[in-house]
């Protein structure tokens, strides 16, 4: 089993690190919508794939992801937003791991939009 | 539907949070002698109206206000009684509610339990203000996380700290597997 003593060592290496996140201007804010619309259409398996790889990448201090309700857009969940200072919010739409980890490269890493993913290319009626 | 049971878990469990709980107690127990899994989902939130529970198995009720449908909970009740199981809300407005499904494990429609340490993982590292119980029970043997204990020990540091976050992923696994010796159902 694993012991709580673990979690003890992780603390005691976190506190004698002095810096931590610095929100500064350019932090993007990437949101998943984790409702029930999101999760029946697969939106926990691109949580842990954005987060997953954002730490990986150590990026945490230059990305933060986290989780919202209902965006109330649920046919085309899992949605996710990205919401960086002084621009315009991108909204994916019908994401998948994927496709969450080809936006992670060529637009948060990247800083390309990757346009045929979101809502503004749906086709819309 | 979902296709997992640990999905409807998730969902139901968000309710709680977005109810304003500061403590939830989640309970799965499989005991394959009596052929059931029980789920308890007990929140102290802002709890409902003898009216709204009447109501919150109804497809058609929400509290939201982005869409007009409500279908976690009757998707969860509807997952359990497909199986003979049964399906039960009690709440009291101000004090908290409590949601509990049963299912009949050997029944051909039942769903699987799916990936219940990915539930719990999501829940506690993106609702930093929650605290969450969950014990897992299996055939009589069983493991408890208690956040709290993991706050007590972390002081300030987050959840969402790397490091923190894949230690709770690992506590998680390692308990579920000297559990229940690693058997999917």
């Amino acid at each position: 089993m694993k012991s709580l003593e673990e979690l003890r060592a992780i603390r005691e290496k976190m506190q004698s690190q002095v810096s931590m996140r610095a929100e500064d201007h350019s932090h993007i804010r990437v949101v998943v919508g984790m409702a029930t619309c999101g999760i029946a259409s697969g939106a926990r398996p691109v949580l842990t794939t954005l987060s997953n790889l954002v730490q990986q990448k150590n990026l945490t201090d230059k990305i933060s992801v986290t989780q919202t309700g209902c965006i109330g857009l649920c046919q085309y969940e899992p949605i996710v937003e990205v919401m960086e200072p002084g621009k315009p919010k991108v909204t994916y739409i019908k994401m998948n791991p994927d496709k969450a980890e080809e936006v992670l490269e060529r637009h948060l890493i990247g800083g390309h939009v990757v346009e045929e993913y979101t809502l503004n290319s749906a086709d819309i009626k | 539907m979902m296709p997992e049971i640990s999905l409807n878990i998730l969902d139901v469990a968000e309710n709680s949070t977005r109810a304003g709980a500061t403590l939830v107690t989640i309970t799965v127990d499989a005991d394959f002698e009596a052929d059931q899994l029980t789920v308890t989902i007990e929140d102290n939130g802002c709890g409902m109206t003898p009216e709204q529970v009447e109501r919150v198995t109804d497809p058609f009720f929400t509290s939201r206000t982005t869409r007009k449908v409500g279908l976690g909970v009757p998707f969860f009740k509807l997952a359990a009684e497909s199986t003979g199981g049964s399906f039960s809300i009690a709440s009291k407005a101000g004090e908290g509610t409590c949601v509990t499904a049963v299912f009949i494990l050997s029944h051909i429609d039942r769903m699987p339990l799916g990936d219940i340490t990915s539930t719990i993982h999501t829940l506690v590292v993106y609702h930093p203000d929650t605290d969450f119980v969950y014990q897992y029970r299996f055939n009589g043997r069983s493991f408890t996380m208690d956040t709290r204990q993991f706050r007590q020990i972390l002081g300030d540091v987050p959840f969402d700290t790397p490091e923190v976050s894949d230690y709770i992923r690992e506590y998680l696994n390692e308990n579920k597997l000297d559990t229940d010796g690693g058997v999917s159902y």
